[in-house]
Order: C-alpha cells, then structure tokens, then sequence
C-alpha cells in the first residue's frame, strides 16, 4: 500500500475543503439571498447571513392571486411541466420501437447515427424555418408547438440511450419467447420492455431534464403566459427592473428544486448514462 | 425469419421517429440552406434569390469576424479550464478520504441546476452595486471599490468564463473519475514497486486511461462552448459594446432582432460547418484515440 504522510494528508483534505467550498458556496449563495430580507442584501457592507429568515418570496411566487407576480410564475411553471412532460412522453413513444429496431437490426444503424449527428447542429441552424412553419401552423406562443421543437433535442438522445440499454438485453430471450408462440409484439411487451424498464426510466429523466432546461428556442417560439417557460420568466425576472434580487433568487430556487431532486436522488443512474455517453460517443 | 423480412420491420419501427426528424430538423436545415441565398424577411416578404450575396457579406462583415474571435477565446479558455478543473478534481476525489461520497454527490449540483439558474445567480454575484463578489473582495481587502464585472467590456467575458466552468467542470471530474476508477490497482502498485513518483505515474500509467474519455468529453465540451447562446443571453446579451457577442448571439440578432432571415441563414449555416468540421475532427480523434488504447 501506498504510504502517506501527515503532509499528503493534510492536502488532500485542504483540497477537498476548497473543492466543497467552491461547489456549495454559490449554491448556497442563491438560497440564502432567496431568505434574507431586502434590506440585508443591499446593505453595504453586504449581509452575509439573514438577520432574520424570510420564506414570503416563496409564498408570493407560488401564490394565484391574479395579476401578481406568484401567477406569472406559476402559468410559466405549469408550461414548463407541460411542456418538458409532452415532449418526454413524445420521445420515449417514438425512442423505444426506433431504439430497438437499430438494437436488433443492424442493417438500419445508419439511420440512427444521422439522427444522433444532428445533435451536434446548433438550433440556430433550424431556429429560423421553425419559426416560419410554427407560424404558419399556428403553434406559436403555444406549449404543444414548444413540445414538438423540443423532439429535435429529445428524441435522437432518448433513442441512442434506449438503443445502449436494448443492446444489453441479450436476444436470445426474445427468440425464446417468439419460438413458444409469441407475436413480436407479446414479446416486446412482456419480455423486453419490463427488463428495460429502468432504462426507459432513465431516458425519460434525461429528457425531462433536458426539456426543464431549454432556453433558446421557448424564448424565439413563445411571448406570454399561455406558453413561456420557466426559463424564459426566469430570463426575463433577471433582466428586468425587479429591485428585490432575493425574488430573483426565490425563482431561481424553485426553478432549480425539480432537476437537483433528481440529479440527487438519480445520481448513480444519470453518471453512469453521462459517463457511458461520454465513453462511447 | 429471412433478412429482407426484418430490415423492412426495422424501418417501420423507426417511421415515426424518422419522419418527426425529418419534420423538425431535415426540413427546417434544408430550408434554412434556402433561405440563406435569399434577401428573405422573417415576416412578410417571401425574398429573392441574391446567390452568395448573403455569405459574402456576412464573411466580410466586422461584426461576424469580431465574434468568431470572441466565440473562439469563449470556447478555447472554458473548455480549457474546465478540463484542468475537471481532471484535477478527479485525482482528488479518487482519493481516500473521509466525506468522499458527500463530496462527490455534490458534484452533481452545478450540473443539475438549469443553465438559466446559472446564469441569473452569476450576475446576482456579479451585480454592480450589490453582488457577492463585490462585497467579498472589499470586505478581504482584494478590492478598494465596487466594480461592474459584467458592465466593462474586459472583464464580462471573464466572468462569463468562470460562470460557465463553475456549471461545467463536475461534469468533466465526473466523467475523469469513471475513468480513473477504471485504472487497475495492480498496475498503479506495481509501477510504484519500480518506483515510478507521482508524475510519471500520472503520465504514463494513469493518463493513457484518461485520454480517451477526456478526449470525448473534450470535443463536446467544445462543440457546445462553441454554440453557446443562454448564459451569455441571461448574463450580458451580447454586452457591454458586444464584447461577448457570441456566433450564436449574432445568429440571433440577425435574424430575428432585424428579422433578416436570409442573412440570419446564412450566419447560422456557417456557425453549422465551423462545429461540423469540430465533430468531424472529433469522431477522428475518438476513432485514433480506441486504437490505440485497444
């Protein structure tokens, strides 16, 4: 075994105090703004800790009284679960029969590797016709015509994840299955899917993820409440002429909340599809 | 169950995927090739053919050169840093030491919070009259008197930068440290026994793991650095005196602050080939990189 000094250890626990430092400090920089009083973050020099905690952000942006500040939040919540949920179930529907069909049948590969290489275009590359065909369609400012843009981010992923995750199922189950009589469809349903069931769930979460994050497109394709996303009335919080910051903070919380659950709780499912997505390409 | 038979299967199964691909991303990038030779407005007028007149003037334009410039540095000096951050956070956390797990759960934290979270409590940070760094660095002695990071144009896109590693750079640790922990333990120790010091083991033994997982994480890092468009957005727009005015940023301005969608096509056609020949160069290296750790 490898010997180690005083000296060494020391370092390593300096460097790991730094590294915490470094990752909550800001992280808990945003929640403690969200429950200072304004008067404490604009006083010179700068309030560090609360005088006293105030969880009222909370209650006026998660309030429905109309017209206030709280119901333009909430609509713009409520799109954005819509939203990233519509597009989430969308991809997953169109991810699993495509994902396993390149899984089964290599012949068909290439066609995923185009999809997946869009992936690498920049929306503004597509942002422009999109707008026009929203337009014409009459989907603009409207959460399904958001959910259908985000399939160009959702689904090549969803169905490269899904086709890692079919690959590890070995086939001779299904041929098992499809040699005591049952339909390709029986087997599907009763022997591949619930075995994939956890990588279902993960693509689902990274799509969701995903879609909770998009900010370019919800703000070229949307204007009020009837579709703007979180991110988009968070954009608009911190560009505007709000004089509480802590509010901005408040916003930001809550935005943040959902996915930090998630990357949380899923840690050990979401590192190993990013670092596998990383090994892999 | 002949070949033919399950190819034909295959590709019912992927109809529906194929055709929304080809509805939302293979027709709208042919039609933004056609716009692009077009005088085109965003509403209204339908355009005229002009040919490369768009591409010409777009190329020649200080405005796209200034950016190129700026994209470049944004993506070079990140990404960069990111790696360095990423790698050397990893080595430690490869380390035995206790809180090691707590440590490591809390990587995920910049990496789950949505960019535009990001974004808005960087300039909350930076803010000019109120912000954390400011108050920090005066109340230390760093700093005689309060500064606006974001407002002067040599310090904006710095404070881009630092924003965008601190969001980016566990992902790059995070990815490192599943490639170290791939390292053989009998190999790290034996090359100790031949007395290897901590360097030319970082060199020779461990770094051969490292470099191809790194090298993915690396071209991806970059592509997106180079596409970048919501933490500049939310932080600066472009700002102050478009000192980070990114391509994408221009892209959009172009073509929907001015509603020029021909020029605008054509912009984002070209930001398109400048990060296809980055993937290209990309899958080149992944595939040298697998050969010669295979």
């Amino acid at each position: 075994m490898e010997r180690k000094s005083l000296l060494f250890t020391a370092f390593i626990y300096a460097s790991a105090l730094l590294l915490a430092v470094v990752i909550l400090a800001p992280v808990l920089w945003l929640f403690i703004m969200s429950i200072s009083p304004a008067a404490d973050l604009s006083a010179k020099p700068l309030r560090w800790w609360p005088q006293e905690v105030d969880f009222s952000r909370y209650a006026v942006l998660l309030s429905t009284v109309e017209n206030s500040a709280g119901a333009s939040f909430v609509a713009s919540l409520y799109n954005s679960l819509r939203i990233a949920g519509m597009a989430t179930i969308a991809a997953i529907a169109l991810a699993i029969p495509a994902g396993w069909a390149v899984s089964r049948t290599p012949a068909v590969g290439w066609s995923l590797s185009v999809v997946i290489a869009t992936y690498m275009l920049p929306p503004v590359a597509l942002a422009v016709p999109l707008y026009m065909g929203l337009a014409w369609l009459g989907l603009l400012n409207n959460i399904f015509g958001l959910a259908l843009v985000y399939l160009t981010i959702l689904a090549p992923f969803t169905t490269w994840l899904m086709k890692s995750g079919f690959d590890s199922i070995p086939r001779e189950i299904e041929s098992a299955a499809m040699i005591d009589g049952a339909s390709l469809f029986q087997t599907l349903r009763i022997i591949t899917l619930p075995l994939a069931a956890p990588v279902v769930a993960t693509s689902a979460l990274f799509a969701l993820l995903l879609a909770w994050d998009e900010f370019f497109y919800a703000l070229l394709f949307t204007s009020d409440l009837r579709a703007k996303t979180l991110t988009v009335a968070i954009a608009d919080l911190a560009g505007g002429r709000v004089s509480d910051y802590g509010l901005i903070a408040t916003a930001g919380v809550l935005a943040a909340l959902p996915p930090v659950l998630i990357g949380l709780v899923m840690q050990r499912a979401l590192i190993s599809g990013l670092t596998s997505g990383g090994v892999k390409g | 169950m002949s070949g033919s038979w399950m190819t034909t299967r295959a590709w019912l199964l992927m109809l529906p995927l194929l055709v929304v691909m080809i509805s939302v991303i293979g027709w709208p990038l042919v039609d933004t090739v056609r716009l692009s030779f077009t005088d085109a407005k965003l509403v209204g007028t339908e355009g005229s053919f002009v040919g490369l007149d768009n591409y010409a003037r777009m190329i020649s334009g200080t405005n796209f050169q200034r950016t190129l410039v700026t994209t470049t540095w944004f993506a070079v000096i990140s990404v960069a840093a990111e790696m360095v951050l990423g790698v050397l956070a990893a080595l430690l956390l490869n380390q035995q030491f206790r809180g090691r797990a707590l440590l490591r759960a809390l990587m995920i934290l910049p990496w789950a919070l949505p960019t535009v979270v990001n974004a808005t409590l960087w300039r909350l940070i930076y803010n000019p009259e109120y912000g954390a760094l400011n108050a920090a660095l005066t109340q230390v002695g760093l700093l005689d008197a309060y500064r606006s990071w974001l407002g002067e144009p040599n310090t904006a896109l710095a404070a881009l930068i630092v924003a965008d590693c601190w969001k980016n750079f566990p992902l790059v640790a995070l990815i490192a440290l599943a490639a170290l922990q791939a390292v053989p333990r009998d190999i790290t120790a034996a090359s100790m026994v031949d007395g290897a010091g901590p360097i030319a083991r970082f060199r020779f033994v461990i770094l051969p793991y490292l470099v191809g997982p790194l090298l993915v994480a690396l071209v991806l890092r970059t592509i997106e650095a180079f596409k970048v468009f919501d933490i500049i957005w939310v932080m600066t727009r472009g700002g102050p005196a478009n000192s980070t005015r990114t391509l994408s940023i221009l892209v959009y301005q172009e073509a929907f602050s001015f509603q020029r969608a021909g020029s605008g096509a054509s912009l984002a056609l070209i930001v398109t080939l400048l990060v296809t020949v980055l993937a290209v160069a990309y899958a080149a290296l992944v595939r040298k990189a697998a050969g010669s750790t295979a």
